[in-house]
């Protein structure tokens, strides 16, 4: 049950979209943003549906997917969508007392919606086809000028993939002491919200107990494989940008061109 | 053969007191390249201990260890000294930092600053040394406690150390894990001439190494080849420790007055004694 939980729910293949450099991938999701934020009339904005459309195409992720990320933020898509409809002023369509709705309103609102839908469809895209250790390393090598500025850059990389490693253990580990507690009689599964809350209490802290024990003996594992932070340090890895990394950033530059050109041109 | 690790009259204390008890006490050991080093002890021996002087984790109170020719107390060589005797230890969950195999056999190679190509190089030559390469994309946790104890010991074949010290590999694995460890070691040291230090305390695992070390209370208290230290059956089982079960076998034949050989540790070994024995029986 709990072994269920997957993280970054990445999907394993081997499509072009899959395959670009993560560096790029993460860029290319920014410059998504930014193109479907600039974007002032529905000619601009359904160039960026059709954008994202494509991409889910191309990489072979089914479109169910793309209803599975929005789910979260349904509540927030019908209530911008709402204010929307009622406080942009214009052209009344229907009134009732003092409650107005609009033209414009409406054309707001399902504006908003649509954009709001593409951004989180365009940026779940991104993990659904990065691995997060890729994600990581991508990361932590776009971050790599800040360095200049004393940010812990490579330390932030590298607690990200000890997290990354060490989910599934801890996961582990905690359906592991569940059964010890449930084993001597313990109840997790009945009562109210706060017996339920106090119930955890004794799974929570062998689960901690054994997290600072295995993060002495891993600070001990690392040292002995000579660590000593990211100075001077080499990667296997090296990443490197092909010709469709190319394609994909002069895809995403003409798009964005396009909308500025469409905002000039429909006012 | 050369001497790679020695330690002289070396004696810890993990509390700084002066009249706090002593882990290790005046204790002097020295491994030859090559060799396949058993160190045994009940809990509390001091034999992990002795275990994490070999490269530098801890340092001497009085004495000094000398590991490939460097003092561990020199810290200008400390990475040198950690890049010639690797350590691996007990929970194979807890030393393995990367999420991917490859990546974590490569983890120690980064860290020094080699190219990547002669990263690939390596990490691919690792391994393959352990039996590992077809698991190179996996996830460490999809794997079995004997196989990433084994990818542990190849992110320290990585870095091409001399000697390899590990502190209970075996400990938290299943049969089939430790007889898969064993095997990998018995081919390092055979096919790679890596010196073996193996902390242990299952006498069939120190039945199969070339020299038996036992350490009790801080003190040195057997050096030797294992049939001779697991002759000593009375004074094993005085410090708590057990003999192999076929050496257990031949000293109660023989304390029932039986004239069989004390020397034995192998099961083909005891079966052939066995034989002997009975068939003078037949005869007689």
């Amino acid at each position: 049950m709990i072994k269920d939980i997957t993280i970054g729910q990445y999907f394993p293949g081997r499509s072009p979209v899959h395959r670009l450099d993560p560096r790029v991938k993460i860029l290319l999701a920014l410059g998504y943003i930014v193109l479907l934020f600039i974007a002032q009339n529905a000619w601009g904005l359904a160039l960026g549906v059709v954008l994202g459309f494509g991409a889910y195409v191309i990489s072979q992720i089914p479109l169910v997917m793309i209803l599975k990320s929005l789910k979260p933020v349904v509540p927030i898509i019908i209530f911008t969508a709402v204010l929307n409809m009622l406080f942009v002023d214009g052209e009344a369509l229907w009134q009732w007392w003092i409650i107005k709705i609009t033209r414009e309103g409406i054309h707001t609102a399902v504006f908003m919606a649509v954009r709001i839908i593409c951004l989180i469809a365009g940026t779940s895209l991104l993990t659904y086809t990065t691995s997060p250790i890729a994600l990581t390393d991508g990361i932590e090598r776009l971050m790599n000028p800040l360095k200049r500025f004393h940010f812990p850059v490579h330390e932030l990389a590298m607690m990200m993939t000890i997290a990354l490693r060490f989910i599934p253990t801890l996961i582990e580990e905690t359906d592991k002491i569940m059964s010890a507690q449930k084993a001597r009689g313990a109840d997790l599964e009945t009562g109210g919200l706060m017996q339920r809350a106090r119930a955890l209490i004794p799974i929570l802290i062998p689960l901690f107990v054994s997290s600072f024990r295995r993060a002495d003996e891993l600070a001990l594992a690392m040292e002995c494989r000579c660590y000593r932070g990211g100075e001077g340090r080499t990667r296997m890895k090296q990443l490197h940008m092909g010709p469709g990394d190319f394609a994909a950033c002069g895809i995403i530059l003409a798009c964005i061109a396009g909308v500025v050109a469409l905002n000039l041109l429909l006012p | 053969m050369d001497t790679i690790m020695e330690a002289t009259k070396v004696s810890f204390s993990y509390d700084e007191a002066p009249e706090a008890p002593l882990v290790l006490d005046d204790i002097s050991l020295t491994v030859r390249q090559g060799e396949f080093l058993a160190v045994l002890g009940h809990n509390g021996s001091g034999k992990s201990t002795l275990a994490k002087h070999f490269n530098a984790i801890l340092l001497p109170q009085k004495g000094r260890v000398v590991v490939g020719g460097m003092d561990t107390a020199d810290e200008e060589k400390l990475y040198d000294i950690r890049q010639t005797v690797g350590m691996v230890f007990q929970n194979p969950d807890n030393q393995i930092v990367a999420t991917i195999v490859e990546e974590d056999v490569a983890f120690a190679l980064e860290n020094m600053g080699v190219p990547p190509a002669e990263i690939r190089r390596r990490v691919d030559d690792a391994l393959r040394s352990v039996g590992m390469y077809e698991y190179r994309e996996h996830a460490p946790h999809q794997l079995s406690g004997g196989q990433k104890q084994r990818i542990a010991i190849a992110g320290i074949i990585a870095m091409r150390p001399r000697c390899i010290v590990l502190d209970e590999p075996t400990a938290m694995l299943d049969p089939r894990g430790r007889a898969e460890v064993m095997k990998t070691l018995r081919e390092l040291n055979r096919e790679h001439g890596i010196t073996i230090a193996l902390i242990t305390h299952y006498m069939d695992e120190a039945a199969q190494c070339d020299r038996v070390v036992v350490v009790d209370r801080g003190k040195l208290l057997m050096d030797g080849l294992p049939r001779e230290v697991f002759s000593r059956v009375e004074e094993l089982k005085a410090v708590g420790l057990d003999v192999p079960q076929v050496t257990e076998l031949m000293h109660s034949l023989r304390r029932a007055g039986l004239p069989v050989r004390e020397d034995i540790i192998t099961e083909e070994e005891c079966a052939e004694e066995l034989c002997r024995l009975l068939g003078k029986g037949g005869t007689a």
